[in-house]
């Protein structure tokens, strides 16, 4: 199997699925250069009527990308970072999540939008953010969160395919992570969480960029015989709720890693899950780990205090099993 | 428009200022002493300087990501600048924004930003306040080429020329959009056509020759304070550096301009072609030029070392100022 990076996968997942189907085509700003390398390159092979630089318009552009899915294609649409969505929330949220219910079924909206996000050292707020959780109470979307090259491109291909709005949520700090990823068709299903690492003691549900930050705390708990579970969701809508509440089951503890923020984000959104169905099999509370309620700060001391990570995670750990 | 000897040396120092503490700022980013997105505006000196030598310090400027230049040009200070983007506590804000979102209220200013065309709207309202407020003070939007697609740049324009309200905007062409060459993406050559639609008055000015830029600029605003309304205007310029100091390391090979493009518009550096322009007529002797430079690089270094000797933000800083307590 080759060792690709998360950028690579976004690269080849969507070289793919437009060689795979002449009506996917590619929006967004800057990918016909595509200067970090995911969309690089497919100019040359898919030609400027399908590689489609988008004036710096997003509303305009995500927009547009509504009304080619209507039209009958099946855009991928680029919005560089995840914090610009808020500049076209009405066409993400108000026509690409609404229209097919509102029409009672006559719209299909296969359309996929791409954004980095997360915090990746210095960019600051309006950078930085980790917005997904904005979307979770818009009924109609799809949520694909990848931690990692493999997933990324299974992901990628399914909501590609996928006949519903799927924001792909790509956080920053992952692009140059590299790992096997298996050649030609892969496919990894939305709404199939993954368990990343099998434990008996305390479950870690991590999204995005807390998996590999879980992971080593898991590892290195597993020293003092601590036995950590780490499952990754990998999609939020639609949401394996099975695996989790399976998982919570043998563990009888949880712990849920997110960057994003406290209130009204989606460890909080997992919490009330776990504590609404799985309550019985609980030996301690629902602990949250997540980024502070304060706008993501540009200086390093202060970026690291208020974004989620290892040592906090190793924190709601020690305080659910009690060592 | 006579200008005074006062204004020109004025201009000169502002230029020297942003030209100098943007390479700085570039080097330092470069050598990875400054964290973040650092987007430098060297060529494009002018006019950030012609426009705010026609303002008042109780006039307002918003500005965007490349916004060193604007922020000096209306009284920024070099120390607490390179402080922010050092990410110091003494910083103009604290450490919390960076090189892409300084402020200062004092100054009235009200603020790079890290969203494009985010500007505008908040330049249209801060110029309502105004109105409201009974001021005349006037305020202006800087902002690029790119922005002027954003749909704020539209409802922006529609809005203050409905509402007559005190605001130039400046449109600083530099002929790219990140990598993007402005004619792919833009329905328009020039960007000052757009204020017929909204029936205000464009003009197209050389935004490499900072008198042109003043004389536009004080016209436009003069109007704006006479309650005549607002002015597009374009300074048609381009950016000498990268988009994003350090781009080289991921685009590779890959380019989107020509060299040659590069150098041309080196030789219209708008410094160089000030200082042609005061010894030909003879308004200022080189003498006072170079003082000036000598002046500017001793302030830049105390800046750099007030910024390097400045106290990092404590980790438990990262949650005041999130809302106003009082
Ligand atoms: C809403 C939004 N979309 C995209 C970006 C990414 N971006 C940052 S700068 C830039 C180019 C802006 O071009 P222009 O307005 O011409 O200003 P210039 O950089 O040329 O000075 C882009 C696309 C952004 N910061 N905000
Ligand atoms: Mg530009």
């Amino acid at each position: 199997m080759p060792q690709i990076s998360f950028i690579q996968a976004i690269n080849q997942a969507i070289a793919e699925e437009m060689e795979r189907d002449p009506l996917t085509f590619l929006m967004g700003e800057d990918v016909v250069l595509g200067a970090f390398g995911a969309t690089k390159g497919l100019i040359d092979k898919f030609g400027a009527k399908r590689v489609r630089n988008t004036p710096i318009s997003e509303a305009g552009f995500v927009g547009a990308a509504v009304g080619a899915a209507m039209a009958g294609t099946r855009p991928i649409c680029e919005v560089e970072f995840a914090s610009f969505f808020y500049c076209a929330f009405d066409q993400i949220c108000n026509q690409a999540a609404k229209l097919r219910y509102m029409s009672g079924g006559q719209a299909t909206m296969p359309i996929t939008f791409r954004a980095v996000f997360g915090a990746m050292g210095g960019a600051a707020a309006q950078h930085s953010e980790t917005v997904y959780a904005q979307f979770l109470s818009v009924p109609g979307l799809k949520l694909v969160i990848p931690s990692g090259p493999s997933d990324m491109k299974g992901l990628l291909k399914s909501a590609i395919r996928d006949n519903n709005p799927v924001i792909v949520f790509e956080h920053g700090a992952l692009g140059w992570s590299r790992e096997d990823v298996p050649a030609g068709e892969h496919l990894v299903p939305l709404g199939k969480a993954a368990v990343k690492r099998p434990g008996d003691n305390v479950t870690v549900v991590a999204i995005g960029a807390m998996v590999p930050k879980a992971m080593s705390v898991a590892e290195k708990l597993e020293k003092e015989k601590i036995s950590v579970e780490v499952i990754d969701p990998r999609t939020l809508i639609p949401l394996d709720e099975d695996a989790i509440l399976a998982s919570v089951e043998k563990t009888n503890r949880i712990v849920i890693a997110d960057e994003g923020h406290l209130r009204g984000g989606a460890a909080a959104d997992l919490a009330a899950i776990v504590a609404d169905k799985g309550f019985d099999f609980l030996d301690a509370p629902v602990r949250r780990v997540t980024s502070l309620d304060v706008p993501i700060p540009f200086s390093p001391p202060l970026e690291k205090a208020a974004i989620a990570d290892e040592a906090r995670i190793e924190a709601a750990i020690r305080a659910v099993v009690g060592r | 428009m006579d200008i005074s000897k006062d204004k020109l040396l004025e201009m000169y120092r502002t230029m020297q200022k942003i030209r100098l503490f943007e390479s700085k700022a570039r080097d330092l980013a470069m050598a990875a002493e400054i964290p973040g997105f650092v987007h430098v505006s060297i060529g494009e000196e002018a006019s950030a300087t012609g426009v705010c030598a026609a303002l008042r310090k109780t006039d307002r400027i918003t500005s965007n990501h490349r916004g060193h230049g604007h922020l000096i040009a209306k009284g920024g200070r070099l120390d607490r600048m390179m402080a922010e983007i050092f990410g110091k506590r003494t910083g103009y804000c604290k450490g919390k924004g960076g090189s892409m979102h300084i402020v200062d209220y004092s100054l009235g200013i009200l603020g790079a930003n890290g969203i494009v065309g985010a500007g505008l709207p908040i330049a249209t309202g801060s110029a309502l306040g105004a109105v409201i407020a009974g001021k005349d003070d006037v305020t202006v939007a800087f902002f690029g080429d790119g922005a002027s697609n954003e749909g704020t740049f539209h409802e922006s324009l529609n809005l203050a020329a409905v509402w007559k309200l005190p605001v130039v905007f400046v449109c600083e062409n530099n002929g790219f959009g990140e990598f993007t060459p402005m004619a792919t993406v833009t329905s328009v050559k020039d960007i000052a056509v757009r204020a017929k639609a909204y029936d205000i008055p464009g003009h197209i000015v050389d935004g490499n020759d900072v008198l042109e830029v003043f004389r536009f600029t004080s016209e436009a605003v003069a109007r704006a304070r006479a309650g005549e309304g607002p002015t597009l205007l374009e300074c048609k310029t381009y950016r000498w550096e990268g988009h994003v100091v350090g781009e080289q390391a991921f685009l590779g090979d890959g380019s989107y301009r020509e060299k040659s493009e590069v150098e041309e518009w080196k030789r219209k550096c708008p410094l160089i072609r000030f200082e042609k322009w005061c010894a030909e007529s003879g308004k200022i002797s080189s003498a006072e030029l170079k003082k000036i430079i000598a002046d500017t690089e001793k302030e830049l270094a105390d800046a750099v070392e007030f910024a390097r000797s400045s106290e990092l933000p404590a980790p438990s800083e990262v949650t005041d100022d999130v809302y106003n307590n009082t």
